[in-house]
């Protein structure tokens, strides 16, 4: 008996044996394979395609009709101006985005205090944030429309006077055209970024407004009877203990900004004349929209973007192994 | 006004949202011989019923066909079809000629049907079409309507400043001054989806240099920088200096601008037939509005006139062609083209039907009969990848027209690009 027991201890099978090694990869497999399906193979799939041109057909007996063509799609890409608006507009959209940072945290130390109702108010500094990102788009796009938006009315009321016309109907004379922010090439993709602000901004308060919950208040005793306060106490005490909370407001931020395509395509469409396109959306219209169907050359668009990301996500994942590797 | 324009915006969004559920959920009939089945492209009202009634009659005379209909949202459609001709094909699709059907065609997707039209005499009936119809030599489909393109304009407005319907150039330049001092607008137009511009092009373009240069540009023979095509866009650019377009055409859908129009700010459209239901929808009546033919501009230039038209497939992997055969004959017949196009308020492509008594439809009949050569559309006859470039740069153009040089040149290396 004892004999046999002892055996089993001394040679456990090789599951066994390595039970909390294997452990980890059995819950891990699932997210695994699908990570796998849906993001990596993709992204090898379409560096590939980048490398073909094609209008995404199969003949009738399903062979794709892709031609090879190496490089090429990487070249156009280079002369085409198109290209380099959207690049251009991304790195608006990612420094203007950071706006969102400071003015989250100036409204969630506005919003940290107690007063009656204080709750409500928060939730409704958050609300913006709760909504559909193409419900933001459709109703800034309101906002923003010369003839009926909020824009349109208040620019009506102090430069325009109500006539009638040759048929006796209601109409406006301007003595200034009415701005038409979203059709100008020059402000459009300002238009749509101060938009995007209004959810990130409340996403990065909430943030803060968490931050502080947890920032030590015998630090801020001590620091105000060494005399600190104002703009002292706020750089010096309170934003360095908020550093997690500024990290993950900078993180969220620049997703935000290189996600920003649900935006532009409720409101712009890239438009006018493509002068509001980010690379994002870009890719889209070249390879799936109406007048699109050249998935090689929008594969390229996608392999730039993934470059331009891959810096930033190579950053993030240092950043977050050396922490950990502190905090260890 | 406001009112009016909101609710237009929505819709489209509506629509657009409406048409990724439906590509998602559009239904895979599998079909068993003896069944036809047919992909339809649209969902409005009045299309849906002539289509509708169209497959009960088809279905009267041919009792032993089993037909089965998927009726999808154009867009929608237009998404599902790159998949559906491979995956699951319907032995009959609706579909557009010219280039629009020239990549399914180079893949081998659709099948010839010069049978049918050898043995239907549609040759000669269907003879306005029969060119954008074909491609390499062969026949791909059976039209079954099309619509006018030209200037809609307010009649009453005409009538308070006592203008005629101008013929020429001049006459279209003088009425339009006369329309500014009286603070009329004299077009209006909204170029935030871009085709619109692009039919002022065409008809510019058409008007200053005729049918054969409209073809050599789209097919990419000709340059925009061409002189003949400078010409089109410095006759644009009188049209904008001395006649007009709205303000803020560039955030406007084709129905936002109605409003202006609707409202008496500005006078003139040019449009497409399908907008008539939208003037009405907009409080007009018969008698405010009227339809003219865009005027000439260089009088030895024979008048050629747009109407895209709308046309029946057979892809190759269709399971039934015969009697999918039967159907593209059924639908070129003069009586059901009658019928169809009167619920759908368009045009009958075969030249033995009759037109509805519609003063909008008479107008256009007349105009197409006479007309030396029909084009489909700036972004139906040009690749689809120049059309989104040429019709930015009309955008672009329209918002400032000194950027004219600049627009065609950036055009012409697109061009190069995309016919190799």
């Amino acid at each position: 008996m004892t004999d046999i027991s002892q055996r089993t201890n001394e040679n456990p099978s090789w599951l066994k044996r390595n039970k909390l090694a294997i452990a980890p990869w059995i819950f891990l497999v699932p997210a695994l394979i699908f990570f796998a399906i849906y993001v990596v193979i993709p992204i090898f799939e379409s560096l590939w395609l980048s490398l073909y041109e094609w209008n995404g057909l199969y003949t009738a007996d399903g062979q794709s009709t892709a031609t090879w063509v190496g490089f090429q799609n990487y070249v156009k890409l280079w002369d085409d101006p198109n290209f380099w608006v959207s690049l251009r507009n991304n790195l608006a959209w990612l420094i203007l985005y950071m706006l969102a940072v400071p003015a989250g945290l100036m409204i969630a130390l506005f919003l940290n205090q107690t007063v009656t109702g204080m709750r409500f108010y928060k939730s409704m500094f958050f609300f913006p944030f709760v909504i559909s990102q193409v419900v933001v788009g459709l109703i800034f796009g309101w906002f923003y429309n010369p003839d009926f938006g909020v824009v349109g009315t208040i620019w009506k009321w102090a430069f325009c006077e109500e006539t009638v016309n040759i048929l006796g109907n209601a109409t406006f004379k301007c003595a200034r055209p009415v701005p038409d922010i979203l059709s100008s090439p020059e402000w459009a993709t300002y238009g749509i970024i101060f938009a995007g602000l209004w959810p990130q901004v409340a996403y990065c308060m909430i943030l803060y407004l968490t931050g502080l919950n947890n920032v030590a208040a015998d630090q801020i005793e001590a620091a105000r009877l060494d005399g600190a306060k104002g703009w002292k106490m706020l750089w010096f005490v309170v934003i360095p203990q908020l550093r997690p909370a500024t990290f993950i407001a900078v993180v969220v931020t620049v997703i935000g900004a290189l996600r920003s395509f649900d935006m532009i395509a409720i409101m712009t469409q890239g438009g006018p004349f493509g002068s509001t396109n980010v690379l994002a959306h870009y890719m889209f219209e070249v390879a799936i929209s109406e007048y699109g169907e050249r998935y090689g050359y929008g594969s390229a668009v996608a392999s730039v973007l993934f470059a331009i990301m891959l810096v930033y996500i190579s950053y993030f994942l240092w950043r977050m192994y050396q922490d950990e590797k502190d905090s260890r | 006004m406001a009112g009016v324009t909101k609710a237009n915006w929505e819709d489209t969004m509506i629509k657009t949202l409406k048409g990724a559920v439906a590509a998602l959920a559009l239904t895979a009939t599998s079909a068993i011989a003896g069944d036809l089945v047919i992909n339809f492209d649209d969902l409005n009202p009045g299309p849906k019923q002539g289509f509708d009634d169209m497959i009960a009659q088809f279905k009267q005379e041919n009792p032993d066909i089993n037909v089965i209909t998927n009726v999808n949202d154009r867009e929608a459609h237009k998404t599902a079809i790159r998949n559906f001709l491979t995956a699951d094909a319907p032995d009959v699709t609706s579909w557009y000629p010219g280039n629009r059907m020239a990549p399914f065609v180079d893949a081998g997707l659709f099948q010839p049907v010069d049978d049918v039209w050898d043995a239907n005499n549609f040759h000669e009936d269907l003879a306005a079409i029969k060119a954008t119809m074909s491609r390499d030599g062969k026949i791909w489909g059976v039209p079954y309507s099309y619509y006018q393109w030209g200037i809609y304009y307010r009649k009453d407005v005409f009538d308070l400043l006592e203008l005629s319907e101008p013929q020429t150039w001049d006459e279209l330049l003088a009425a339009c001054a006369k329309m500014k001092d009286n603070g009329v607008t004299p077009f209006t137009i909204g170029t935030k989806f871009l085709w619109t511009a692009a039919g002022v092009f065409d008809y510019l373009n058409l008007r200053t240099n005729g049918y054969d240069v409209h073809n050599d540009l789209t097919a990419g023979k000709i340059k925009y920088t061409d002189p003949r095509i400078v010409k089109t866009f410095e006759n644009w650019k009188v049209l904008i200096d001395e006649c007009g377009f709205v303000d803020n055409h560039a955030s406007m859908s084709w129905q936002d601008a109605i409003a202006p129009f609707a409202n008496g700010d500005a006078a003139m459209y040019v449009m497409g037939n399908f907008s008539v239901d939208g003037y009405k929808n907009a409080g007009l009546t018969d008698a405010q509005i009227d339809f003219m033919p865009f005027p000439t501009i260089d009088a030895s230039v024979p008048l050629a006139e747009e109407a895209p038209a709308d046309a029946f497939f057979i892809p190759t992997n269709a399971k039934n062609v015969e009697d999918a055969k039967k159907f593209l004959a059924f639908v070129a017949r003069p009586d059901v083209q009658t019928k169809l196009n009167k619920t759908i308020g368009q045009l009958p492509i075969n030249a033995k039907a009759e037109i509805s008594d519609d003063k909008f439809i008479q107008e256009g009949f007349a105009l197409l009969n006479s007309a030396t050569g029909i084009a489909q559309f700036y972004d139906r006859d040009a690749p689809a990848a120049m059309a989104k470039a040429g019709m930015e740069g009309f955008q672009e153009f329209m918002l400032d027209t000194s950027k004219m040089m600049a627009v065609l040149e950036r055009l012409d290396q697109v061009q190069t690009e995309v016919y190799k």
